[in-house]
């Protein structure tokens, strides 16, 4: 596996992940005239300002509307562009759902939605901004991919794996800034995989995008009790290519847990127990946000509120697997 | 395909294959098929420069855009591409069936010819066509976008968004029809919500707005070249009759989505003889 390793360093390395889609952009746009931009008000937010100052001919501001936004994208997709479109997630998504859905995912477009700002680490700014549902709506439209990664260099990687991709996809790039867990050098994203980042007997953990560095501290905690956690990262939960990585773990832990910064209802946690219910039927614990809206909160407050930080992980593991 | 057959004979023909399609399907929309009869004939005779070959001329690139904002008026579309040459006409009375190419609403997954936007969900073909309008600016292609839209779809708020979008971008290759044919399902769209002058409106915006006899063909055509001079993005509004050319249908907001029955469309096609 290739980490880096200063993961479970107090000062290792943390990076942003916005800024790793914003390099990102500008890189693909120099190569590829086809790739254009559009933001709705939020281009230094999303980093897409990036892309706008080296590329201002291919980048569109959309102004507050996002409706309008996502169809443009999808008329500029009918004539052969490969339109990016960004806000953050909650505007992204539930704004404008029929457009994505109708407009986008029907016509199967190559339009690449990136959403920053998903989940409760929006913090500060209450549960208007705060997308919990996000990941189950766009899971839920035919043809489109859903990729959730989990460090700056993930995010790069992901965002150029969606280039391949003929068809609309969904990224959900985390507000916060992120602890580098994948080597920048060795790391090979496969959105075909699911990445075991430990080996374990006692029970699987299942996560992406925030909360895989959560997970990783929780399993070194289990760890320390002697249970064997195997942290399962799935990046792309949709197609869901990594069904077997996952049967396979849970036939040697026979138990499972999934952890998302997003409601139980309708993301990793449905992806998994659909899977499992129907292949390999085995104990689920689903820990997210549980079907309720978040608040405002300085975000290490929230994370520990919703039950996602390390520690509080590892005690609802602990008392899940003593059951 | 009709050859050299005269503007009343094609639009007479048109409407006998929009009622013949929704009565053999059992469903669908004459009204605001028929209020937009001449419109898409107008543009698919006379403006649009589009190879019926469709994608396999080498000029497919450089074609004219037409999207059909106001999906529910599928079957009048279907008939205008399969007259002008297409697709065969056969294929019309497959309309709305399982298996059919030619969906209740317009959709490109099925590959009809001619067909360049899914559509159907009110207030998206207006931001579609900015799209496609940013990216032939992009490209320095001169092809223009046409786009037509229903009077009671500019009640969706996603439309006045892309007004705003087409103005500030300066999208001069854009043409915006409205279907004015004052219904929708519900009643009028006075009593429904009320649109106000839409002329003014247009012109609020920031269009050049014209506004003509939507079912005369020398207007609409005067009309639409107008618009390719106009440095400005335009709007035609095109005053129409929900219903066109049936006497029983004619401004009246039942015929919106239900299909005539047998005799009815026997008592249809005897007035449009």
């Amino acid at each position: 596996m290739s980490l880096n390793n200063s993961i479970f360093k107090t000062d290792g390395e943390v990076k942003s992940p916005r800024n790793a889609y914003g390099e990102t952009l500008v890189e693909l746009g120099e190569k590829n005239k086809d790739i254009v931009v559009l933001d709705a008000d939020l281009s230094c937010s999303t980093q897409t300002c990036k892309f706008a100052s080296k590329y201002p001919e291919r980048f569109f501001n959309s102004g507050i509307a996002e409706q309008d936004m996502m169809t443009t994208a999808a008329g500029l997709a009918i004539a052969g562009k490969i339109p990016f479109v960004s806000t953050f997630a909650m505007f992204a998504t539930a704004r404008c759902l029929d457009q994505i859905r109708n407009s986008i995912c029907y016509p199967k477009l190559n339009v690449k939605i990136v959403a920053t700002h998903g989940g409760i680490t929006v913090g500060e700014d209450g549960a208007s901004h705060q997308a919990l549902e996000d990941v189950s709506f766009m899971r839920s439209l035919p043809d489109m991919t859903v990729i959730i990664p989990s460090d700056y260099n993930e995010v790069k990687q992901a965002v150029k794996y969606a280039l391949e991709v003929d068809g609309p996809c969904y990224i959900r790039v985390s507000r916060t800034n992120l602890k580098t867990i994948f080597d920048e050098n060795n790391y090979k994203f496969d959105p075909k995989k699911a990445v075991k980042l430990t080996e374990g007997s006692d029970v699987t953990i299942v996560t992406n995008g925030e909360t895989l560095i959560e997970a990783l501290n929780a399993a070194k905690m289990l760890e320390k009790d002697g249970i064997k956690a195997e942290v399962l990262h799935i990046p792309v939960i949709k197609p869901f290519f990594a069904k077997e990585d996952l049967i396979d773990s849970v036939k040697k832990t026979r138990r499972v847990v999934t952890v998302e910064n997003h409601s139980i209802i309708g993301g990793v946690g449905s992806l998994v127990c659909e899977t499992l219910s129907e292949n390999y039927p085995a104990p689920v614990l689903r820990i997210g946000t549980n079907d309720c809206f978040g608040q405002s909160g300085e975000q290490r407050v929230l994370m520990e509120h919703y039950g996602l930080t390390a520690e509080k992980l590892y005690e609802k593991i602990k008392k899940f697997l003593n059951k | 395909m009709i050859k050299n057959c005269g503007f009343e004979d094609f639009t007479k023909t048109v409407r006998q294959d929009i009622l013949k399609m929704i009565c053999t399907a059992k469903s669908g929309h004459p009204g605001g098929s028929l209020s937009c009869v001449e419109i898409l004939s107008v543009l698919y005779r006379e403006i649009l420069n589009v190879p019926k070959e469709w994608k396999k001329s080498p000029y497919f690139d450089k074609r004219d855009r037409f999207i059909l904002s106001k999906g529910h008026a599928s079957a009048c579309l279907y008939s205008v591409l399969a007259r002008s040459g297409f697709f065969n006409p056969d294929e019309l009375l497959t309309f709305r069936k399982f298996g059919s190419r030619l969906q209740g609403h317009p959709s490109v997954r099925y590959g009809l010819e001619g067909i360049e936007a899914s559509t159907g969900s009110l207030g998206q073909g207006l931001s579609m066509a900015a799209g496609v309008a940013l990216a032939l600016k992009l490209d320095k292609n001169p092809a223009q976008v046409y786009v037509l839209m229903g009077d009671g779809e500019m009640q969706e708020g996603s439309v006045w968004e892309a007004l705003m979008s087409i103005a500030h971008k300066k999208l001069d290759n854009i043409t915006a029809i409205v279907d004015k044919n004052n219904l929708q399902i519900d009643g009028c769209c006075d009593d429904v919500k009320s649109l106000g002058d839409l002329d003014k409106k247009f012109e609020a915006f920031g269009f050049y707005v014209q506004t003509v006899d939507g079912h005369c063909e020398d207007e609409l055509k005067k009309a639409l070249l107008n618009t390719k001079k106009s440095p400005k993005p335009s709007a035609i509004i095109a005053n129409t009759i929900k219903g066109k050319g049936v006497s029983f249908m004619e401004n009246n907001a039942g015929w919106h989505g239900k299909a005539p029955k047998e005799e009815e469309l026997q008592a249809a096609m005897e007035e449009l003889k």
